[in-house]
């Protein structure tokens, strides 16, 4: 009997509550690849942008993870600003702000994000709100005249205020939009090289891309999202164009704006969208609807940041209507 | 006299009707972006619960349960009537920045709540305490509310400039938007003076 119990103590059997799978990934690890996918873009807009750039992003980050500490102090919670998401959070969101921002602006963002976005609902996990767009939203209703002054780079000591392409659009329409490019190969060029105006972070598209393709490799994020939510902007700007059905310019207004790195990094979030399959494609679907709507018939030249928050609120009702089967469950 | 006492400082504090009962969020909301609109407005409510109470509490043996919210409602509407005529006559520039909400005092959820769960069952004299506290309870919310969201939101205290001229003010806590996160807050921390106090209680 003894030898007996000792045994299974040993080697046997070890009894504990499920899940019994457990998987080699932990929120540090995805927190910091995430990180590490953003750094391409973030070297880009430190070259394109410049010293402004440099310290709003330093500013972001910097306080997030500063609030971070303090508010988990007061919480009496273990301490978790090495895990990178305040990190992530204070970045996302400086990467949305015009890079010219003044630093108490981007201070007072990143301290929103993660002190009302974030801890208010519970902290890490919790919130119902992607925490960057929360403070970028709240961001452009303190300050809407900082949040829309766009600065251009002529030489890289001249510095002259300009719209986006997605503001020429909006003001003046789609040919004033190509001319300032030149022709439309070089617009596209622009666009998809991030040497235009605009957001920080959101420039550069092919280093977007390929930051969201490591991740959608290491598996953290589901290729479906990017795809169907920068997809359905496309063919819904190409149907509904400027002169009529079927005129639109798809491939600018899926380079353009917040779009790729909303799509990519935004809408990905894991605590923020639905957990099924099917229900993250209502929640891309839908997002690249709102977006269209937005940008075609709203008041802003850009709409990722709200449409995204406003799947954000509807995420637990998609949640109820996708519940998966039960497995063995009838028909 | 200790018990009108309780009955007026629960008002205040334990049953505040803003931040503890959260009746009447709406002028909460809509009337704060400056204390002296906020004050305005918690003055009147004040001034219209307490005579309200007393009026119920006078007539409550002689109306028919049947009939009685409109017998409040017509008492609300002739006491918020009068407040309105008095405003308007010797403060017209708070009546006209108050608008329409001085009209919409009538429909307050909390005077009529007060009214129902109190005054219709108690005496003049303990009603009329019950009115005061409430009232009184609902302006100190809303001068607060209207203090935080005029210092940080336009730098000013009753329209005078106390911010250093570099404070660059955020637009977000003069619209509603604002408000409500910030109320939010409040009766967050109000809630955790009121389990500490229930806790030192018991």
């Amino acid at each position: 009997m003894a030898v007996n119990e000792e045994t299974l103590k040993m080697n046997l059997l070890t009894v504990s509550t499920s899940p019994h799978i457990t998987s080699p990934e932990s929120i540090p690890k995805i927190m910091w690849s995430v990180n590490a996918a953003l750094v391409p873009a973030v070297i880009f807009a430190a070259w394109y942008f410049g010293m402004p750039a440099i310290t709003t992003m330093l500013v972001g980050v910097v306080v997030a993870v500063a609030t971070e500490y303090v508010i988990q102090l007061i919480r009496k919670k273990d301490i978790t600003i090495n895990d990178g998401s305040a990190v992530l959070t204070g970045l996302l969101m400086a990467m949305c702000l015009p890079p010219n921002l003044p630093w108490y602006m981007t201070a007072f963002g990143s301290f929103l994000a993660i002190a009302v976005a974030k801890h208010s609902m519970g902290g890490l996990g919790y919130n119902i709100f992607n925490p960057a767009h929360i403070a970028r939203a709240a961001l452009m209703v303190s300050w809407p005249v900082a949040m829309t002054t766009w600065t251009a780079m002529t030489t890289k000591a001249d510095v002259v205020t300009t719209a986006t392409p997605l503001n020429i659009l909006k003001q003046q329409g789609y040919t004033q939009l190509v001319e300032t490019f030149g022709d439309t190969s070089s617009m596209y060029q622009a666009m998809l090289l991030g040497t235009r105006n605009g957001s920080i972070g959101e420039t550069s598209a092919v280093l977007l891309i390929l930051g969201g393709i490591f991740l959608i490799y290491k598996g953290y994020i589901k290729w479906e999202m990017p795809v169907l939510m920068i997809g359905t902007v496309g063919i819904l700007t190409w149907i509904f164009g400027p002169a009529g059905l079927f005129t639109g310019d798809p491939l600018f207004h899926m380079l353009a704006g917040g779009l790729i790195i909303g799509a990519f990094f935004m809408a990905t979030d894991m605590v923020t969208i639905p957990i099924t399959r099917k229900g993250k494609i209502i929640f891309a679907v839908g997002a690249g609807i709102l977006t269209v709507l937005i940008r075609l018939k709203g008041g802003y030249p850009e709409g990722v940041c709200y449409s995204i928050l406003l799947m954000n609120c509807v995420t637990p009702l998609i949640d109820r209507f996708v519940v998966p089967k039960k497995f063995g469950a009838g028909r | 006299m200790r018990e009108l006492w309780s009955i007026f400082s629960k008002g205040i504090l334990l049953e505040n009707p803003i931040f503890v009962l959260a009746l009447s969020l709406c002028p909460a909301l809509a009337v704060t972006s400056s204390v002296m609109t906020s004050l305005t407005m918690g003055l009147t409510v004040l001034f219209v619960i307490t005579a309200n109470n007393v009026s119920i509490s006078i007539v409550k043996n002689f109306v028919n349960p049947k009939v009685r919210l409109p017998v409040y409602i017509v008492s609300i509407a002739t006491i918020v009537t009068v407040s309105q005529l008095v405003l308007q006559a010797y403060f017209p520039l708070l009546y006209k920045a108050l608008g329409i909400y001085l009209a919409l005092v009538v429909v307050f959820a909390i005077i009529l709540a007060r009214a129902e769960v109190f005054a219709s069952k108690n005496n003049v004299v303990r009603s009329f305490c019950d009115g005061l506290g409430m009232g009184a309870g609902f302006a100190i919310a809303m001068v607060i509310i209207g203090g935080i969201r005029e210092i940080f939101g336009s730098g000013t205290f009753l329209g005078i400039n106390i911010m250093p001229a570099s404070y660059d003010a955020p637009l977000i806590l003069i619209l509603p938007a604002g408000a409500f996160i910030l109320i939010g807050y409040l009766i967050g921390g109000v809630k955790i003076i009121v389990q500490r106090i229930e806790k030192a209680k018991a």
